[in-house]
């Protein structure tokens, strides 16, 4: 192994870790403030990717009934509770943010398609199909079960994982896309050659954790959400909806995996199913990093991104096993500590 | 329940009549799931078949085992004891293919297997493959590595099943073909990306690379290795030639060279070419039907399994009528001995220890060209 390969790895390995270490930031968000363990976030990242490489080509990308569908369906649920509670007010609400919304984005997506805008455009397009996704999935599918135990809330992301999985086979097909480069330029450092591309994923992915930690630490909003993560009940007692933080992790995990399909899918040839993979190693990069800590599920995701580029480098027929081994001792010494884990459950039920 | 004894009564006799006028052909594939996107093209192919089979009416029964080998072996013994199929044809997919191949072996009944499935013993007794083996593309790749005078090849393909294939069909033809095969990298098709894998073999610095993916999956290392400055040729192997792949790689894949059936390029061949007459008319025919660009490897598979059928069938029916287990056995040997017959693939010639009997007139060699495959010059 010579010194350039190392640099050429390294670079490999952090491009890749920074997508890891976005996807683990959203599924901690997720887990600390809900304790959903986010197993869909993947499919995030296999919508947008997808949907972006089909505007570009002109067509208009399936998730657009995937979201109508399921913007129909919210609220359905939403209005059966909002007449139950005999709050009829919230209806013009619901209609505008889970009919009206979709169904413009979808609209938007069926005038947009043939025309093929400018890049930004697209992007801006896709994020909007998407990202809504997030709290459409908590509404129908999480919010009824909000007060269940982790393992139920758990299985019953693994139904939605399947859900949407099976609905991206519909939707988009068996075989994979790529979307066009955002730029071909390349930098010249030393012996490396450093993409665009490369150094965008980098640089969005700094960008987004600066927006996360200013989100978390100045707005009332993000203090809102924090307050949930340490106590569900305390922060109910002071006014906070639960449903309110819940939806909104959900919008935050949502933008972040299908920003991280915007930024791979000129990377890498994407699929119906690959956000999985891409997904579950973020998941192993925040439990790498004790899945409390957002600076240690970055590091961890870091080095998960490095471990697979030398693994793929030295043994590629083993990269998946070394990859998903490293979790066992993480995981070993988070259950001697289980007791603990165990308590705030129960201060959360 | 009076009705229903009767009317099942009536049914068992229409079948049993049916059985004698008509060759009753058992049909498995997988037209929704996963495999749908093939599974689709083999089904259209039986739209454009003759209505009888060596001169006898034909009627093909069509299933959908959903790409779920479960459901293909459920189809074949629903297919062979409810249908009272004569014979059987399936799948689109290895594992329901041989699932089915069992089932065939089992019930005494000849099968026509429409994948590249590896069978032996007494299923492959039963069982016709249809399509060329691995070996036999691989060993075009092998011959155009030779000369070109490539010494040593790396090699980087799935991890899964097929990646051992190509790898093991490019080995057995190194000894052959005067090289070595210097690296055994795998990637899987989820992967994003192939850095490591790509670097480790341009570390062996190969006169030439294989690529064991399949479509789209097997841009990602031929990207790859283009980025990284590589200027050698750069092998895949049948399961890549599609356009997708093409759509998916961009320019960097242009020049990528692949074996595969004449059937895909048949405009291209040259007049001499055993098969032209007869890919070129299917090729015709499928897009006329389907609409242009729609051609494709698999539907031929199919087609050519009706063609040796029919060429078996009017032996088998001099010693049986459709229906009898003399018939089914007949139609066995009869397969087993069937010579010359011209396919959409190859020319056929089936023997006891061949049951598959293609040669190297069912392989060119097509390479990218302008954003499409082309017939290699």
């Amino acid at each position: 192994m010579t010194p350039d390969i190392v640099l050429w790895l390294a670079q490999d390995g952090i491009t890749n870790g920074a997508i890891y270490a976005l996807l683990a930031l959203a599924l901690l968000l997720v887990f600390s403030v809900t304790r959903i363990i986010f197993v869909p976030q993947g499919e995030f990242i296999s919508y947008a990717a997808l949907s972006l490489a089909l505007l570009q080509a002109g067509q208009v990308p399936g998730v657009v009934y995937v979201l109508v569908g399921g913007g129909v369906l919210a609220a359905v649920f939403d209005t059966g509770t909002a007449l139950r509670d005999k709050a009829l007010r919230r209806l013009p609400w619901i209609l505008l943010g889970y009919i009206a919304l979709p169904c413009a984005m979808a609209a938007l997506a069926w005038w947009a398609a043939p025309r093929k805008l400018d890049l930004v455009w697209q992007v801006l397009l896709v994020l909007g199909l998407v990202v809504p996704l997030g709290p459409i999935v908590y509404r129908v599918a999480y919010q009824p079960l909000a007060n269940a135990s982790i393992l139920v809330l758990f299985i019953a992301s693994m139904a939605v994982h399947y859900v949407l999985t099976g609905l991206g086979l519909v939707f988009f097909g068996g075989e994979g896309l790529r979307s066009a480069a955002f730029s071909d330029a390349s930098f010249r450092l030393g012996v490396l050659q450093i993409s665009s591309q490369s150094l965008l994923v980098v640089l969005a992915s700094v960008l987004v954790m600066a927006a996360l930690w200013l989100f978390f630490g100045r707005s009332i909003y993000g203090k809102a959400l924090r307050a949930t993560a340490v106590n569900r009940v305390g922060a109910r007692l002071v006014g906070i909806r639960i449903g309110l933080a819940g939806g909104l992790s959900f919008l935050l995990a949502a933008f972040i995996g299908a920003l991280s399909g915007i930024l791979i899918s000129p990377i890498t040839t994407i699929y119906y199913d690959t956000g999985f993979l891409i997904g579950l190693k973020g998941f192993v990069g925040a439990i790498l990093g004790g899945m409390a800590s957002y600076p240690l599920a970055v590091v961890g995701s870091l080095v998960l991104g490095l471990l697979e580029a030398y693994a793929s480098f030295w043994s590629s027929a083993f990269k998946e096993t070394l990859v998903f081994a490293i979790i066992i001792p993480p995981l070993i010494w988070l259950s001697l500590r289980s007791r603990h884990v165990e308590e705030d459950e129960e201060e959360g039920e | 329940m009076k009705f229903r004894i009767v009317a099942a009564a009536l049914a068992v006799g229409l079948a049993a009549t049916a059985a004698h006028a008509e060759i009753v052909v058992g049909v498995s594939l997988g037209i929704t799931g996963p495999g749908a996107s093939l599974g689709v093209h083999y089904r259209n192919a039986y739209q454009l078949m003759g209505k009888t089979l060596g001169g006898e009416p034909v009627r093909f029964v069509i299933l959908d085992d959903a790409s779920d080998p479960t459901n293909a072996a459920k189809n074949a013994r629903k297919l062979i004891s409810e249908d009272k199929a004569d014979m059987l044809m399936g799948s689109n997919g290895v594992p329901s293919a041989v699932q089915m191949a069992q089932a065939a072996a089992e019930a005494k009944i000849p099968m026509m297997v429409l994948t590249p499935a590896a069978l032996s013993g007494n299923t492959l007794h039963w069982s016709f493959i249809v399509p060329q083996t691995t070996e036999l593309m691989m060993g075009a790749v092998a011959q155009q590595l030779k000369a070109q005078g490539v010494k040593t090849v790396g090699y980087i393909g799935y991890t899964d099943t097929w990646g051992d294939l190509v790898y093991k069909a490019i080995q057995s033809h190194a000894a052959s073909g005067g090289f070595k095969v210097v690296t055994d990298e795998r990637y899987a098709r989820a992967d994003t990306s192939v850095t490591g894998q790509i670097l480790r073999l341009l570390s062996a610095n190969p006169d030439a690379v294989v690529v064991g993916g399949s479509g789209t999956g097997a841009a990602l290392p031929h990207v790859t290795l283009i980025e990284r400055g590589y200027k050698k040729g750069i092998y895949h192997n049948h399961g890549t030639v599609n356009a997708e792949f093409i759509k998916v790689g961009g320019k960097a894949v242009s020049g990528a060279v692949a074996p595969t059936g004449p059937l895909v390029v048949p405009e291209e061949l040259p007049d001499s070419h055993p098969t032209k007459k007869v890919s070129l008319d299917f090729t015709k025919r499928y897009e006329a039907a389907f609409g242009a660009g729609t051609r494709n490897a698999f539907a031929g598979y199919a087609y050519d399994a009706y063609l040796l059928v029919d060429a078996a069938a009017p032996a088998a029916l001099k010693k049986g009528k459709p229906g009898t287990p003399e018939f089914r056995e007949a139609l066995r040997a009869s397969l087993e001995s069937v010579r010359n017959v011209v396919g959409t693939h190859g020319v056929y010639n089936m023997n006891a220890e061949s049951h598959n009997g293609l040669d190297e007139r069912a392989r060119v060699l097509v390479h990218v060209d302008n954003g499409a495959w082309h017939l290699m010059k």
